[in-house]
């Protein structure tokens, strides 16, 4: 009877897992329908081209509405790679630090410490670019005003910068204990031995560190909500203002009427951003596959 | 890190980050009861609070929320059924009547105050006057530097609101009579233009007139508030009451309040708007920097009123 029960129990616990596992597929699955279904109507009456071709985004034209996202998915590409290109090194770094360097002591506080920053609600971040950051650039390059991609891209690397150390720390500690030892028995110093060692072999951990980096930024709103200056233009600098993708979602849902034009236009912003994120990591999956099986 | 569980991760940040937009929260509208859903206009949202606060004073059963986001924010709430009053700083376009009469919602418009549109620039800005024309094309981006129109020579920073503002529709459609130039920075609300313009030595921004009563009445302005012509008349300053009250400051407007039906007699929305137009409601309109309505406006209203009886 017991071991009845105790069967019972296992069998019913298997169900339950699998069902949460399948739960997440089936999420992301609906998202994806959630998303497709209320972009068809933009998709079927704007032609491809005029989306993704164009970089007029002004769907309450005083002549004849416009759709073009081109200037859009600049900004968002700018906030990107340069958020990225702050926020890697510096977390790659911090990474080489806290599991290298430190000692025991000094890392059970810094990276507790550095995860933290990745907890501050990134409508704080923009609350400081707004008074601080911005200011404080709009000085240093003589702008009449400090909100542009340069700033909300800095502030992104902020977000973004925590969770790509954090990652990097944890592929790196996880390397065995040996390959530092081999490595130092064959003369290496600690130098040759983080940068022919250990990186190489924690590479997949750190590209995954970036291509979280990598979604992280996209997805962010908030911050370039508040600070990255809200203009429709083409981008020509970095001292341009800019308006992503997200930040257009954000603007123009509350305005536009449940099922309209505009409406479901959004929606196809949304359904690239997905497709990006998407895309994204298939890529690196890919990749990291690749180098496990040679 | 394995990379299946890099590849959730991503995922679900991107998602958690990116795709939760807020939308329309689904608020079912009480029109019998005590609460009263108010959205829309920017411009109008401090006013309409003001009287609403005045309001409650003497109906404290009234549960009274105002919030802002912009006229065209108000206005989708009432098509999509969320809210009881939208404020409005333009008039609803045909089209947006039109989409919601497909949905049985019968709009009905009240003029709740006037506003004079003020153009304001850097107190360091030595212009003092412009044309209608003017602005149009410095808005619409044919000028983009100040000494196209006699100023010092400096680029043209515009500053504008977002299109979910009433502001943006009305100044585009009755200023610039065409597409903004996409330089143009489109700010989050009013108070952020006036925080931009008194920052930016060459910026040039558009806000109601409630906001900027405060800043001119300092002895050392934080703005300049320009003088605005329309054709051969002299030009006029928002500032000046008898001047936005009769037109001849030319771009003067209308600041409505929509109701997705006729409210109900002696309901809570009959009784605010009633308190509204009525003198004590008024006062409140000019305490809160805006101009009351006209004797063509009360007409108006009460073309509204009497249909309510």
């Amino acid at each position: 009877m017991r071991r009845f029960q105790s069967r019972l129990i296992d069998g019913s616990m298997s169900v339950v897992f699998a069902f949460v596992a399948v739960l997440t597929v089936i999420l992301l699955l609906g998202i994806f329908l959630f998303l497709v279904f209320n972009a068809v109507r933009a998709l079927q009456t704007i032609p491809l081209q005029d989306i993704l071709l164009s970089a007029n985004w002004n769907p309450v034209s005083y002549t004849k509405p416009v759709w073009g996202i081109l200037a859009l998915a600049l900004g968002t590409l700018i906030i990107v790679l340069l958020s990225l290109l702050v926020a890697f090194p510096l977390g790659l770094l911090t990474a080489i630090y806290l599991s290298e360097i430190a000692s025991v002591r000094s890392r059970e506080i810094l990276k507790p410490l550095i995860e933290m920053i990745a907890g501050v609600p990134s409508v704080v971040l923009g609350l400081l670019g707004l008074l601080f950051l911005a200011p404080i650039l709009a000085n240093i390059f003589q702008l009449s005003n400090g909100l542009n991609a340069l700033t909300a891209s800095m502030l992104v690397a902020i977000v973004t910068m925590p969770s790509i150390a954090s990652l990097c720390e944890d592929s790196l500690s996880e390397l065995p204990r040996g390959l530092r030892d081999a490595s130092f028995a064959l003369g290496a110093g600690r130098a040759s031995t983080i940068i022919h060692v250990l990186l190489p072999a924690a590479k997949s951990g750190i590209a995954g560190a970036a291509m979280l980096g990598l979604g992280r930024a996209i997805g962010e709103t908030m911050i370039v909500l508040m600070v990255a200056g809200n203009s429709l233009s083409v981008p020509r600098s970095l001292f341009d203002a800019v308006r992503p993708m997200t930040a257009t979602i954000a603007i123009e849902i509350k305005e536009a009427v449940t099922g309209s034009m505009h409406w479901s236009a959004l929606f196809v912003i949304g359904l690239i951003l997905f497709l990006l994120t998407l895309g994204l990591n298939i890529i690196v999956d890919i990749l990291v596959r690749r180098r496990i099986h040679t | 890190m394995r990379p299946s569980r890099v590849f959730v991760f991503v995922f679900v940040t991107a998602l958690l980050s990116g795709c939760a937009t807020p939308t329309a929260s689904v608020v079912p509208v009480d029109s019998a009861g005590t609460s009263v859903v108010i959205q829309g206009s920017d411009t109008e949202v401090q006013m309409v609070a003001n009287l609403a606060e005045a309001f409650t004073a003497d109906h404290p059963e009234a549960d009274m929320s105002v919030t802002g986001g912009g006229s065209a924010v108000g206005i989708a709430a009432l098509i999509n059924g969320v809210a009881d009053i939208a404020n409005s700083s333009r008039q609803m376009t045909e089209e947006e009547v039109a989409l919601a009469a497909e949905r049985d919602i019968d709009v009905q418009e009240f003029i709740v105050a006037r506003d004079g549109l003020a153009v304001v620039t850097h107190p360091s800005n030595p212009m003092k006057e412009l044309s209608l024309e003017q602005i149009g094309t410095i808005y619409d981006g044919t000028i983009t530097n100040w000494k196209d129109v006699g100023g010092p020579d400096a680029p043209i920073v515009l500053y504008g609101r977002q299109s979910t503002s009433g502001t943006f529709g009305f100044f585009r459609d009755v200023v610039v009579k065409a597409d903004y130039s996409r330089d143009m920075r489109q700010m989050e609300g009013t108070q952020a233009i006036v925080d931009a313009v008194v920052a930016d030595k060459n910026g040039i921004g558009y806000v109601g007139v409630g906001y900027i009563k405060d800043q001119s009445a300092n002895d050392t302005p934080t703005l300049n508030v320009l003088l605005v012509r329309s054709g051969e008349s002299e030009g006029a300053s928002p500032l000046d009451r008898e001047a936005v009250l009769s037109g001849k400051y030319p771009i003067a407007r209308a600041i409505y309040q929509y109701m997705p039906s006729l409210p109900a007699k002696d309901s809570l929305a009959h009784q605010f708007l009633l308190f509204e137009a009525s003198e004590a409601g008024q006062a409140l309109v000019e305490e809160s920097g805006f101009y009351p309505m006209t004797v063509e406006d009360a007409a108006q209203n009460k073309v509204l009123f009497d249909a309510i009886q």
